[in-house]
């Protein structure tokens, strides 16, 4: 990709998406690169080859596009968009990750309806949501190493998960009141522990 | 299977959706559990395994995880027609499934993000930032397990019951420990199911 002119020669050259049209296609291709997630090819889409993002940019933009209700790739797609081109950047950005996306999704799906009666078929849908729920089960270990660094500590952490999971997996709690009765609990848990490092901090 | 749905029912649709956009910490997946609870076990609007169908799909396919709500809509949608079978007719409810069940998931949580974002990044060092993002991480994980566990949970006792477990495991295990490729997985799932060997 030729790089943008207007920061050639400046000391920090920076590349940014040249238009709302840019952005759009730019998260189009990313998006429909994104089998099973699309995590890993923002990553490697928007800081190595693209640079609109160092890798540390990366990573906070990150974390805020995932505290965010809502589907992290969009969000962050979303913020990126509005930080260019404001409020037209964002609609630009979300439409572009999921525009090609759903109407694929759709074909698929109508195209499924089509054989969904044959049993091969269906043996091909089930074999496959076995693996989809290992996906999803194995995308949330993988995040657990994450929890060493956190303020609460390991132990109140796997009782946390612990917890959610019972209530969600097994009891079927609506969400709504796991997220209020242990969410709360975890953020004022977390609040406390965070004002004791703060203090801890300040003594040493 | 067929269902109707009236408008009430339709707007009943969107504002569950319009509700777990809210509380879709950590990506929509993470609320898959209560759309089950809520569409398959208390309104019966599609059975568990159209649900788990539409999740496979949208994990087989590229982009964002969060399009397996739309084929939510769809599949319901054209439950309430009576199949692709019903033509336009059948077409039009489905993407009317589509369109209310995507406004609603999107819209809420794609407003909060807006407003939030430029604020949550000039105050991430405020200790309240810091103590939800760490207070809810447990959280986000565990909803990711136990969407994973309750798709697993779906088999229908008279298929091979033990075998989709297995391939579960496994597919958790080579997902966690390796860099495979998930295609080849999702591919390998396809083709054992295909043949008829889970």
């Amino acid at each position: 990709m030729p790089p943008s002119p207007t920061t050639t020669p400046s000391p920090t050259p920076r590349a940014a998406p040249r238009s709302k049209t840019d952005l759009f296609i730019s998260f189009s291709l990313l998006a429909l690169q994104g089998f099973g997630g699309v995590l890993a090819v923002a990553q490697r889409e928007l800081v190595d080859r693209k640079q609109w993002l160092t890798a540390e940019e990366f990573v906070e933009d990150w974390a805020v596009a995932q505290i965010l209700p809502g589907p992290n790739v969009v969000n962050l797609s979303l913020m990126l968009g509005d930080r260019y081109f404001g409020w037209r950047g964002a609609l630009a950005g979300v439409a572009g990750m999921l525009s090609f996306p759903l109407v694929l999704v759709l074909v698929l799906a109508a195209a499924f309806a089509g054989v969904a009666d044959n049993p091969q078929a269906q043996g091909a849908l089930r074999g496959m949501g076995a693996v989809a729920a290992g996906l999803i089960i194995a995308a949330g270990l993988r995040l657990v190493p994450a929890l060493k660094s956190n303020v609460m500590g390991l132990g109140a952490c796997l009782a946390l998960m612990a917890a959610t999971f019972v209530a969600v997996a097994l009891l079927r709690v609506p969400l709504i009141w796991v997220l209020l009765g242990l969410g709360g609990l975890g953020c004022i848990w977390a609040y406390r522990c965070l004002g004791h490092l703060a203090a801890q901090k300040e003594a040493s | 299977m067929s269902i109707t749905l009236t408008a009430a029912q339709w707007f009943e649709l969107f504002t569950h959706f319009a509700s777990l956009s809210l509380l879709a910490v950590g990506g929509a997946i993470t609320t898959a559990p209560d759309m089950q609870r809520f569409l398959v076990v208390e309104k019966g609007w599609l059975d568990a395994e159209q649900f788990s169908n539409c999740i496979a799909l949208a994990q087989a396919a590229p982009g964002p995880n969060i399009l397996f709500v739309p084929l939510l809509g769809w599949t319901i949608g054209l439950n309430a027609a009576g199949g692709l079978g019903a033509g336009w007719y059948g077409l039009g409810l489905a993407m009317l499934g589509v369109f209310l069940s995507m406004l609603g998931i999107m819209l809420p949580s794609s407003i909060l993000t807006f407003t939030a974002s430029r604020w949550g990044h000039r105050n991430r060092e405020l200790r309240a930032v810091r103590a939800f993002k760490q207070g809810m991480a447990p959280l986000v994980i565990a909803l990711l397990v136990a969407t994973g566990w309750i798709l697993a949970a779906n088999h229908k006792a008279d298929t091979h019951h033990l075998a989709l477990w297995a391939v579960t495991a496994l597919s958790t295990l080579l997902v966690w420990k390796t860099k495979i490729h998930l295609l080849w997985l999702l591919g390998a799932g396809a083709l054992a199911g295909w043949m008829g060997w889970i």
